[in-house]
């Protein structure tokens, strides 16, 4: 088991044919997963990395059952990808962009949960990520497959590089990962914490859980919540930004801190509170995983 | 970006939000006669910077006469002003508001933010204003009234009702009031803004509801659907930070000495944090992007040694799909043509980190190479302070 992807996903690709779509769609293919076509509007019928492309995403539904999508649209776009993909019944978007305005995914979020409410299951993970993968069965994003391995250990994150830092520290440590999934860092998401430690909880295979956070907005706050009520698996936590200057956006567009809102401090406090362990240093995350895991017993059974 | 304030009321007259006359705006060079002072007076001379607490800190005089309001305005211009919100650094006045003072019956607190938890605008309101709403937020929160507004709707007649009983608007302002707020929402929504905000919104002396500060965040990301306020300049950003952007490099300028170059902006944060604990400080935050071609580490060096501060450079770089004998190979060629004269310490993790660090080795340069991020932290405060 694992959470998101697995051997059985079919992908599909929204900006197939574009410079950033081709490159990564080409790694997902190599790494293995199932990509079984595109989409960009006006080159439908034709072919490209050997997988058929279309002009819609219903299209390509239609044609091959696909029930992920991974979107490389340019930003004033991408929004109405994300729409797209979910009207033509695909159950897990996985939107890579960057740049996106919050207003359009504010609008975003609106429909999705629109279409939710009418009994549809839809994901959406991202913007602004560098997706998910299930090492061996399926990566749908840019991250390098290779650090990856199959194993236990969930991690969840908001930032690409330190998801790969802390995937890479794991993998170093001779334990593997049941999923990872970059849940991106903007002000509006998809996908946010609690919705992925809601997974990693019921995931069988997923036995402790890594979670990089950073400065902005109360998602940890919530996370560290969902923790102390519901998580039997022990949590392992970094949160990037303590040294940041306030009022200023830190690459990422949603870490920033805003007035008293969104600090390191509040973070770490509420998840050391709710019985996470986070380390100060990065560099210690791999190895306090490990300690973490050797000692216990497996994680209870998991709850429903 | 953030606008200043004479530029957010530009945009609220034209969507008819009722501000003061102002009389105009002098920047650094120009002479007082530029003012053009109409009226009887008094006048308020406000000194344009992006940050709260600037009454406290003399940014905010009241001029009896015109004589008074000139000499005012000429000596705020340039001057250097701390305030609570500049984390004890000295902004410099660069541009000067000189605008008619109004007698304060009655001081609101209004802004409409972007809501990241429940993914929509909000509008939050307090009938007591004039002190800082994060204070306020912690000492009285039953005191704040918030709306959560739809992005596509606006607000919603009755919703502009509520909050008008709730802030006890008097009736004679009831409808002024209740269409402000509306027209702010629509500036939110028009702007693609971040935050739009008034404090205060005053009952003047003789009644009249007006907007005495203006307050607008744009979202950087929508700036391709704004050409115009594109175009316009950013105040916030630095001179250095204005040229890395403008290659594409994500920089912000920090108060340490030690410059710093990562790929990835969560890494970095994680950098600027490790060099911290190591008892350092950074120079900067610098994402080079995913890509880290030689062309991009070349112009990222040049935009971190723009910094005189900068006494030792550290390098974090994880080699994802970019593999790391690839970007030791940059590094090299980028650190002969930059003619690096400071410590430099690189830290390599990733594809082919073997071969990238055997590259680095043999390559002649004077480059301290490190295994973690910890040991590379620790190697470059040390070598910052030699």
């Amino acid at each position: 088991m694992s959470i998101l992807l697995n051997k059985k996903t079919k992908l599909i690709v929204h900006g197939f044919t574009g410079a950033q779509g081709s490159f990564h769609a080409q790694q997902c293919i190599d790494y293995g997963s199932n990509v079984v076509g595109g989409v960009t509007p006006g080159k439908g019928g034709t072919e490209h990395l050997g997988r058929p492309v279309f002009n819609t995403a219903k299209d390509a539904v239609k044609a091959t059952g696909a029930n992920a999508s991974l979107i490389f649209v340019p930003p004033p776009y991408a929004a109405d990808s994300i729409l797209e993909a979910a009207d033509a019944g695909v159950a897990v978007i996985i939107c890579i962009t960057e740049g996106i305005p919050v207003l359009d995914m504010v609008r975003v979020k609106k429909r999705l949960a629109a279409i939710n409410a009418c009994g549809r299951q839809v994901t959406l993970v991202g913007p602004n990520c560098p997706g998910v993968i299930t090492p061996g069965e399926c990566k749908a994003g840019i991250m390098p497959g290779y650090i990856h391995k199959k194993g236990s250990v969930g991690v969840v994150s908001r930032s690409g590089t330190l998801t790969y830092e802390a995937v890479w520290q794991v993998t170093s440590q001779g334990l593997g990962q049941s999923s990872v999934v970059g849940i991106g860092g903007d002000p509006v998401q998809g996908m946010n914490f609690v919705d992925a430690l809601q997974l990693f909880q019921a995931d069988p295979q997923t036995e402790a859980v890594i979670m990089i956070g950073e400065i902005g907005g109360s998602a940890e706050e919530d996370a560290a919540k969902y923790i102390k009520k519901e998580m039997t698996k022990p949590v392992f936590c970094f949160v990037a930004g303590k040294t940041a200057p306030p009022g200023r956006r830190m690459g990422h567009a949603g870490a920033i801190v805003e007035g008293n809102a969104g600090t390191h401090a509040s973070k770490v406090e509420a998840l050391k509170k709710a019985g996470a362990t986070v380390v100060d240093n990065l560099s210690e995350i791999g190895a306090a995983v490990a300690a973490g895991m050797k000692g216990k017993p497996k994680a209870k059974a998991a709850r429903k | 970006m953030k606008l200043l304030e004479y530029e957010g009321k530009e945009v609220f007259e034209r969507y008819g939000i009722p501000v003061l006359r102002r009389h105009g705006v002098l920047k650094i060079g120009d002479g007082t006669d530029k003012l053009d002072l109409q009226g009887q007076g008094p006048w308020v001379v406000k000194a344009q910077v992006l940050a709260g607490g600037r009454g406290k800190a003399g940014g905010v005089k009241v001029a009896k006469t015109a004589a008074e309001a000139r000499d005012l305005a000429g000596k705020m211009l340039g001057m250097k002003m701390v305030t609570h919100q500049t984390q004890g650094k000295a902004l410099t006045v660069e541009e000067v508001l000189v605008e008619d003072a109004c007698p304060i019956a009655r001081e609101l607190y209004i802004s409409v933010v972007m809501d990241r938890k429940n993914s929509c605008p909000s509008i939050i309101a307090s009938a007591e204003g004039g002190m800082s709403i994060e204070e306020l937020a912690h000492s009285h929160p039953e005191k704040i009234v918030k709306v959560a507004v739809d992005a596509d709707a606006g607000l919603l007649d009755f919703q502009a009702r509520q909050l008008a009983f709730d802030l006890r608007i008097p009736q004679k302002n009831f409808c002024e009031f209740t269409t402000l707020t509306r027209q702010m929402v629509k500036v939110f929504l028009d702007l693609d803004a971040n935050l739009v905000e008034i404090n205060p919104l005053i009952i003047s002396g003789d009644g009249k509801l007006i907007a005495l500060d203006a307050k607008i965040v744009t979202d950087d990301n929508a700036l391709f659907r704004h050409k115009d306020q594109a175009a316009k300049p950013d105040h916030e950003a630095s001179e250095i930070e204005k040229e890395a952007k403008a290659i594409g490099i994500n920089y912000i300028g920090l108060d340490g000495d030690i410059g710093c170059m990562v790929n990835g902006a969560g890494l970095a944060m994680a950098t600027l944090d490790t060099v911290k604990m190591a008892g350092g400080d950074a120079a900067n935050f610098l994402d080079v992007g995913g890509g880290a071609t030689v062309d991009q580490i070349t112009k990222a060096f040049q935009i971190i040694l723009k910094d005189a501060k900068v006494k030792a450079v550290l390098v974090n770089i994880f080699g994802g799909i970019m593999k790391c004998d690839n970007i030791a190979a940059g590094v090299v060629e980028a650190s002969k043509k930059v003619h690096i004269k400071v410590p430099l310490i690189v830290r390599l993790e990733g594809t082919n980190v073997k071969e990238g660090k055997a590259i680095l080795a043999r390559s002649g340069i004077k480059i301290e190479q490190a295994d973690s991020l910890w040991e590379a932290a620790q190697k470059a405060v040390a070598a910052a302070k030699k």
